[in-house]
């Protein structure tokens, strides 16, 4: 009893520990974008709304929020769309290559952030599509694919083999039983990887400023912010900027894993 | 007789090397509870989900109604099936899931969802119209999935193993189910089990299938009591084989002594022959009768008022004997007790081959 009471509360303050460890540099990001002071040091000067109007009052800063809020929608849109194609290919199908055909699927995260967005750049300046909002909307439907496509894997495992039959059998053909059965059923997850890729576009730096040229994404803002002087409001801006993204991965997190009902069919 | 509902001719299926079905010849008629029954792998599912089009025959042509299925895709052929997943819409409320078929058939909404209910009450749910289908009870969920199918109002309703997964007192009351929907809606039903108290419980024609060969149609009775084959009287089982050579007398000699069949059996031949458990008598001092041989009790089980006993005859084949309880007072049923046992000529069934 003792040393499971012990347990416990080393469990619960390793617990507390790791969040700290994770949240400590952004609560820190928070609590000195309200800070009067420049520099983020302690003592604390007044509290101050001051950063934000800064951020806020600057058009590049909202340029590039509007492009940020485009190119993550639009990415997550396409990539969720290849990531189901891909995730129904592997449950419908066997074929030969097959297991060649999903390490290449899932692979684009495995390799560095870096070489990917050399390459890209590389590979779209060939079609003089580099530097354009329509560059990041390509490399992070890329990136963002095999996330979208291991979600909606994951739900289709779950899906009774005869399901889609069956419908088959009540007379739905197949193009009708994709979007009366198979759609319906992973839903949830298709929601979560919307999601889930739209945070991970909303957030990716390496290849945004890569392929970006003029048309900066938020990430590549704070950057440049940050390079020319320390300025307060990066952490105005990125506490907006984390804010969207722990949103959307919490929306991820609530709808992945379980089984909704659609409410009325039309 | 009137038109079989169905024909399979000469119907082929292989995977790659394996013949699954090996040139079948089989008509079920129209309103007949049929049941497909074997071991597993022995082509009975295959030869249903060929019939709702989900398998395509390698040779030979299935006919529904004089048309040939041949090219017809599962979703325009008119074969609903009750699956043994059951494969309910987890997505769906149990009135949208008996809605299903109707709305692929483009009726309007108030009437589909009128017959929905209709079909949800006529089965003894109608209050868990709309209920998550995931809440309800393995029987309830049976209920949905038969109401699915049949909302359609189809000719033939498949149903392959659909009652594998309940608990046996849930299996006979849904036996019951299943034997009054069928008398009054007069469809066919074709029932694959591997169950041979489903398929006799229920069937009007029993189809007995082993490596993708039909080994007997017919009635449960005949299939129990004049087994085409030795396939067939192990695989119904309650049967006891005897195997010898006829003598000259024309009685058959096998292990267990020799037995006269009233002249079934041809000097010289050799041959099998079934006596059902139940046409066994069993006595304590050696009866006025014919066929009579003595044999080892090893066991006993007791499933109601009926008693199984097995011995060991000589030459060491395990004979089995079904009687009422009652009908053993003054027997005694120690295992290792020497008895006499007995069986009228007339109820020896020679088997082919």
């Amino acid at each position: 009893m003792k040393t499971g009471r012990l347990l416990r509360w080393v469990l619960a303050l390793y617990t507390a520990l790791v969040f700290l460890f994770i949240f400590a540099p952004i609560v820190a990001s928070l609590v000195f974008s309200f800070n009067s002071e420049r520099f983020p040091t302690i003592p604390l000067g007044s509290f101050t709304t001051g950063w934000y109007a800064k951020a806020f009052g600057n058009p590049e800063v909202w340029d590039a929020a509007l492009r940020s809020l485009v190119v993550s929608s639009v990415s997550a849109a396409l990539a969720t769309a290849i990531g189901f194609s891909a995730a129904y290919t592997d449950y419908r199908h066997d074929f030969f290559g097959k297991k060649a055909f999903l390490v290449l699927a899932l692979l684009p995260p495995t390799i560095p952030l870096i070489i990917l967005a050399l390459a890209m750049l590389g590979w779209l300046s060939m079609f003089n599509a580099s530097g354009m909002t329509v560059s990041i909307i390509i490399a992070h439907t890329v990136l963002c694919a095999p996330f979208a496509m291991a979600v909606i894997r994951l739900r289709l495992s779950q899906m009774d083999p005869n399901l889609e039959p069956a419908a088959w059998n009540l007379g739905a053909s197949e193009w009708v039983t994709m979007t009366s059965v198979v759609i319906p059923f992973t839903l949830p997850s298709i929601v979560a990887s919307l999601c889930l890729t739209a945070a991970v576009s909303f957030d990716e730096f390496a290849v945004a400023w890569f392929v970006s040229g003029l048309d900066k994404t938020v990430p590549v803002v704070i950057l440049e912010i940050l390079t020319g002087n320390i300025d307060p409001q990066v952490n105005a801006i990125g506490t907006a900027v984390f804010l969207v993204s722990i949103t959307l991965v919490v929306i991820a997190q609530v709808l992945a894993p379980r089984p909704a009902r659609k409410p009325e069919t039309a | 007789m009137a038109q079989p509902l169905v024909v399979f001719d000469n119907v082929v299926k292989r995977f790659g090397g394996f013949e699954a079905v090996k040139r079948m010849n089989l008509e079920i008629r129209e309103g007949e509870f049929l049941a497909l029954m074997g071991p597993s792998g022995c082509g009975k599912t295959t030869t249903l989900r060929m019939l709702a089009g989900l398998e395509q025959p390698t040779g030979g042509d299935i006919r529904l109604a004089g048309k040939s299925l041949l090219g017809v895709r599962p979703h325009e052929r008119d074969t609903p099936m009750v699956w043994q997943s059951l494969a309910l819409f987890p997505f769906l409320n149990a009135r949208e899931n008996v809605e299903f078929g109707l709305r692929m058939r483009g009726l309007d909404k108030p009437s589909r969802r009128r017959k929905a209910l209709d079909w949800l009450e006529r089965l003894g749910i109608g209050e868990f119209a709309e209920r998550d289908v995931n809440s309800l009870s393995g029987g309830q969920r049976q209920r949905v999935a038969l109401a699915r199918a049949l909302a359609t109002e189809p000719k033939i309703l498949l149903l392959d193993e659909p009652l594998s997964a309940l608990d046996a007192h849930l299996v006979i009351r849904m036996q019951a189910v299943l034997t009054k929907l069928q008398r009054e809606l007069g469809i066919t039903f074709v029932h694959v089990t591997h169950s041979q108290s489903e398929a006799f419980a229920m069937a009007d024609r029993v189809v007995i299938m082993s490596r993708g060969e039909i080994a007997q149609i017919g009635p449960a009775r005949d299939i129990y009591r004049t087994p085409a084959s030795r396939f067939v009287a192990e695989f119904v089982g309650r049967n006891n084989i005897f195997a010898g050579t006829v003598n000259g007398a024309g009685d058959v000699e096998t292990a267990a002594g020799a037995f006269t069949l009233d002249g079934k059996a041809r000097p010289g031949d050799k041959v099998s022959f079934v006596v059902a458990a139940d046409v066994v008598s069993l006595s304590a001092i050696r009866p006025a009768a014919r066929n009579v041989f003595t044999a080892q009790l090893i066991s006993e089980e007791f499933v109601g008022s009926m008693v199984t006993l097995f011995f060991e005859a000589p030459g060491g084949a395990e004979i089995k004997v079904q009687v009422q309880e009652r009908l053993l007072e003054g027997i005694p049923r120690e295992p290792g007790q020497l008895l006499f046992l007995s069986f009228d000529p007339s109820h020896a069934h020679i088997l082919k081959g």
